[in-house]
């Protein structure tokens, strides 16, 4: 920023949500020009080309200029927003408008774009996974049924400014092979150590959602020394109440019209489902191999209409060393986040008004917790 | 997660994959490797525009120029699907369609039902078709609404790279007859296009831009246009929603009527000349089916009822633009009784 | 056209195959024939009643890798592959129970299962499907061939020439047999061929051209042979012109004013059935008595084939939506 302009003024940017997330566009505002603000408040609706969300506020103060314009493309990363103390003046918060704007105006810089797409190989089948951030702690992130690298889109970037960040696609998902065996999660669990030993990786911390979860566990109790946490999120197997039909439906759905009901019972708000979002899904189940695959996952997620429950005995094996972290949206409708319950020697978060995807709808709140436990580690 | 490739190449990555995957897959047409029996390089064209190029040297013996005999290599295409092949035929322009239409109609739509249901037919025709290239009357029609009204044969246009893949891998692994049509101005598209073999099913259109104002239905080159209108459109605060067929036999009525239902006012366009076109057929299912949502006439954007002329003036004056997409739709919108 | 042609030898069963099987095309058309003029059958019906030395001829050389494609004119090709009668007949009234469960007709019959890929009600339209078929069986190195029948009509249809010259130019295992009838509906084939037989043409398609005496079975069976041996080995394609005369009209009702007498000194001089008896029982590799006892059976069939078609049940409204496609 230019030196005249006073250090107090704080820009809100547009946020990254997802390593190829290039442009976003607001497309209303929450707040006003002379609101206060918190850490955490909703201050605008953004849509990108892969998802929509609502921004948090990452900083308190007051909302002196809306930059931004409803509907107009903005890179990643610029300014659409300032909150400065009543004491700024209107002639820097102008300047600080006129940098902001040609920001926005020159469009997305040469150069930038998705980093590359990495493979590593596991029983002969191909893993995909991308990474971002700084030297230090390797978090790897493992994503859940149906799911892909980029379920973590809006955890990546904020987690990469203070961790060496890693997400995967499970075997079955994504680019990954859509070949998954037997569907079991020993199958997938040799995935994750496939990448871990790719990136020369000794020691990682896990997150891991849903079947995810589940996943993580399976890698952290065969070398527990070799993980550093555990972060779990919704994960499968700890009690026989899950959605049989979803799980079932997701992997039998045909249509846009049969999977939109579907995705809707993953999140507390139903709104939070785009047509893009169902899109890509149908996309992603249009792809050869992946229904089988999804049909193989289910049938051995499920013993009958009830979900097979290991996962308590494998926190056992994992043992006290390793802190264990479980997040659950109270609201989980796929499922029921009374299951936090036997997740053994685990500190647990119940958060409120999110569902089966705290991850998409509470990021906020699952960053920190991701890095508290991170900090429990040693 | 999708790189970017062009129209032509997502086909040529279609029936790459295909090839591949099942032996029973060739491909025969005009120049569909080009320089058969001549001295200088085979594989010279790979296709008039490059669409089969270098899947002749990727599979040997499955690529076949063939002379310029329509009826007769598109019969054998035909005839080859019904012994256990799975033929991808190229009829080079729709146009030439009268040369070789008996094989299409006559025979292959109808082997399954004369047959009493013992006859399978799964062969697909590519055809270029559309205006655009100066290329004047006999190489720039649309004719798609011919076909679509035949009953046993499956009608395709794609639109985009991705939808022209998917759309490419299900015809192929049909088992029915399929006329797949190709815009002669869209092979240089990019767009998304994922790496891996995935099909699009017949019979479901593609709501491309939701809107609350107007329901725009069309297919092939003019969903672009269409869009182009709606963009304007849209900064004029008038919300259109458009749709791209993909498919008009089957066709997608949900969709369509659903729309209809929202709306209540419906823009048809269609590249073809309006009458017997699938811009008339549209409107009929609307009046048919969403009558009392509907809120003024239907209204068609088409080229006139002439051939496509020569001279640059003229067809630009043929094609629909999307001024006349805008023009349409304002009359829809301000239309009182 | 003489006997004088040498023929390979043929064992006593094939004899009396070949003669049941043209024996029962004969009757089948001739109960056709009189059927028809009942007013029972409806529709058009094209009979072959005449011309059974070619279809037998030419396909008691083929085997189950093979395939044929007829013309409208179909009863005996079907019959000489193998397609059952008594669906045929049951086809031909129009019945459930018929070939094509009654939705093709006698212009539509067809038997895949058998490499009969039907008669056809378009002029020239099996042609280039035969080009197909010999192109799969090629590709897929299943040693099959196929073979196009057409007529004298046929011969001067476009998709008839250039599927003449893609066969020669993709070098297919396909026979292209010209049955020259001498008439194509009404018109002399002496006017519509511009070349003095439809044989003289092959040259100018890279392929052999043979004449052959249509009403003598053994000529045919030894041309056929030959020629069929030939694609089979990768030689390429040959054109047969047969030469004789129907015995009905274009289709029943035709009332076959343009015609001067040659059906009656057909029937009496030249019918294939009966020179063929006569040869083989002056062999003496056939006796009258076995000739005469499969008559007998053949009678019984062709009774039977109709009574069971007049009896069967017709299709129903159900029945006329499905089989558009394998799925829509």
């Amino acid at each position: 920023m230019d030196p005249v302009t006073d250090e107090r003024i704080v820009p809100v940017t547009m946020p990254k949500w997802g390593l190829s997330m290039q442009l976003g566009k607001v497309t209303a505002w929450i707040i006003d020009e002379g609101d206060e603000v918190g850490i955490g408040d909703d201050l605008a609706d953004i849509e990108t080309e892969k998802i929509n969300g609502t921004l948090e506020a990452a900083d308190a103060g007051t909302v002196r200029r809306i930059v931004a314009r409803v509907g107009e493309d903005v890179p990643v990363s610029g300014t659409i927003a300032l909150l400065a103390p009543a004491g700024v003046t209107e002639e820097d918060l102008d300047a600080a408008v006129q940098q902001a704007r040609a920001v926005i105006d020159a469009g997305v810089p040469e150069g930038t774009g998705a980093p590359e797409v990495l493979t590593a190989e596991a029983g002969g089948r191909k893993i995909s996974y991308v990474g971002d951030g700084r030297d230090g702690d390797v978090v790897l992130l493992v994503h859940g049924y149906g799911g892909d690298r980029n379920s973590w889109l809006f955890l990546q970037e904020p987690l990469a400014a203070k961790f060496r960040v890693y997400a995967l696609d499970l075997p079955g998902h994504g680019t990954s092979a859509k070949d998954v065996g037997d569907g079991s999660t020993s199958v997938l669990a040799d995935a994750v150590v496939a990448v871990l030993d790719a990136l020369g990786v000794t020691r990682a911390h896990l997150v891991g959602h849903s079947m995810g979860g589940a996943v993580a566990l399976v890698v952290a109790a065969r070398d527990p020394a070799r993980i550093a946490s555990l972060t779990l999120i919704a994960p499968s197997g700890f009690g026989p109440e899950i959605n049989a039909g979803f799980l079932r439906g997701f992997a039998d759905a045909q249509t846009r019209r049969e999977l939109k009901p579907l995705v809707g019972q993953l999140f507390a708000d139903e709104d939070l489902v785009t047509r893009q979002l169902v899109d890509d899904l149908l996309a992603y189940k249009r792809l050869d191999g992946v229904d089988e695959a999804l049909h193989a996952l289910a049938g051995a997620l499920l013993d009958g209409d009830a979900q097979r429950g290991d996962s308590a005995a494998l926190v056992a094996a994992v043992g006290g060393a390793v802190p264990v972290t479980v997040i659950w949206g109270a609201a989980d409708r796929i499922i029921p986040a009374a299951q936090a319950e036997a997740v053994g020697g685990a500190i647990r978060h119940l958060i409120d008004g999110a569902g089966h995807m705290p991850h998409m709808e509470r990021p906020g709140e699952v960053q920190a917790a991701i890095e508290q436990t991170i900090a429990r580690a040693c | 997660m999708a790189r970017t490739i062009t129209y032509r190449e997502a086909l040529n990555e279609a029936l790459a994959q295909e090839m591949e995957r099942d032996e029973s897959v060739i491909v025969m047409g005009e120049d569909n490797a080009g320089g058969a029996g001549s001295p200088g390089e085979d594989d010279a064209w790979g296709g008039v525009l490059g669409v089969t190029k270098g899947l002749y040297h990727k599979f040997p013996g499955r690529v076949l120029d063939t002379p310029i005999s329509e009826s007769a290599f598109i019969g054998a295409a035909i005839g080859a699907a019904t012994a256990g092949l799975r033929p991808v035929a190229e009829l080079m322009f729709v146009d030439f369609m009268g040369v070789c239409f008996d094989q299409i109609y006559n025979q292959a739509a109808k082997f399954r039902y004369m047959f009493g249901g013992k006859a399978v037919t799964p062969v697909v025709i590519r055809t270029m078709y559309g205006a655009g290239l100066r290329a004047a009357a006999q190489h720039s029609q649309c004719l798609y609404s011919l076909f679509t009204h035949i009953p046993g044969l499956k009608v395709v246009m794609p639109a985009t790279p991705y939808d022209a893949k998917g759309l490419m891998i299900q015809a192929i692994r049909d088992n029915d007859p399929v006329m797949f049509f190709e815009h002669k101005a869209l092979y240089d598209l990019t767009g998304p296009v994922p790496e891996e073999s995935y099909t699009l099913p017949f019979g479901e259109a593609n709501v491309v831009r939701e809107g609350g104002d107007v329901t725009i239905v069309t297919l092939g080159r003019m969903v672009h246009t269409s869009l182009e209108a709606a963009g304007r459109l849209g900064a004029d605060g008038v919300q259109c929603e458009v749709i791209d067929l993909r498919t008009t036999s089957p066709l997608d009525e949900d969709t369509v009527l659903d729309s209809v239902e929202g709306t209540g006012r419906l823009v048809v366009v269609d590249e073809s000349h309006p009458r017997c076109s699938v811009a008339a057929d549209i409107s009929a299912l609307a009046v048919r089916k969403a009558f009392g949502a509907l809120q003024a006439p239907v209204e068609m954007v088409t080229a006139p009822h002439t051939p496509v002329p020569f001279s640059s003036a003229l067809e630009d004056l043929y094609i629909p633009d999307a001024q006349r997409i805008v023009n349409a739709v304002k009359a829809v919108t301000g239309w009182t009784r | 056209m003489t006997d004088t042609v040498e023929r390979k030898a043929l064992t006593r069963e094939h004899l009396l195959d070949v003669y049941r099987t043209m024996r029962t095309i004969r009757e089948f058309e001739e109960r056709v024939h009189a059927e028809f003029a009942t007013g029972e059958i409806p529709g058009f019906v094209h009979l072959y009643a005449g011309e059974e030395a070619s279809a037998v001829g030419v396909c008691s050389n083929l085997d189950a890798r093979d395939t044929i494609a007829s013309t409208h004119r179909g009863h005996g090709h079907c019959i000489a592959r193998g397609v059952d009668a008594c669906e045929m007949m049951a086809e031909i009234y129009g019945r459930r129970t018929g070939s094509c469960h009654g939705k093709g007709g006698s212009m539509h019959i067809a038997d895949l299962s058998k490499g009969m890929l039907g008669a056809n009600g378009i002029v020239g339209g099996g042609p280039p499907l035969i080009c197909g078929t010999a192109l799969a069986a090629k590709i897929k190195g299943t040693g099959g061939v196929s073979v196009a029948f057409f007529g004298d009509g046929g011969s001067n249809q476009g998709t008839t020439l250039e599927s003449m010259n893609l066969a020669s130019v993709w070098n297919l295992p396909a026979v292209f047999v010209a049955e020259n009838n001498g008439y194509a509906e009404t018109t002399s084939s002496t006017w519509s061929v511009a070349s003095d037989n439809i044989a003289d043409r092959a040259a100018g398609f890279g392929m052999p051209g043979v004449i052959v005496d249509g009403f003598d079975f053994f000529a045919v069976h030894e041309a056929a042979s030959e020629a069929i041996a030939r694609a089979r080995e990768g030689g390429g394609p040959t054109l047969i012109e047969m030469k004789f005369t129907r015995y009905f009209g274009h289709f029943e009702g035709d009332q076959q004013t343009y015609r001067a007498g040659e059906v009656e000194h057909a029937r009496a001089e030249l019918d294939c059935l009966k020179r063929f008896a006569d040869r083989v029982t002056e062999t003496g590799e056939l006796a009258r008595a076995d000739l005469d006892a499969v008559d007998a059976q053949v009678t019984l069939l062709i009774d039977k084939a109709v009574d069971e078609a007049k009896a069967a049940p017709l299709p129903t409204e159900a029945d006329l939506l499905t089989d558009v496609y394998v799925r829509y």
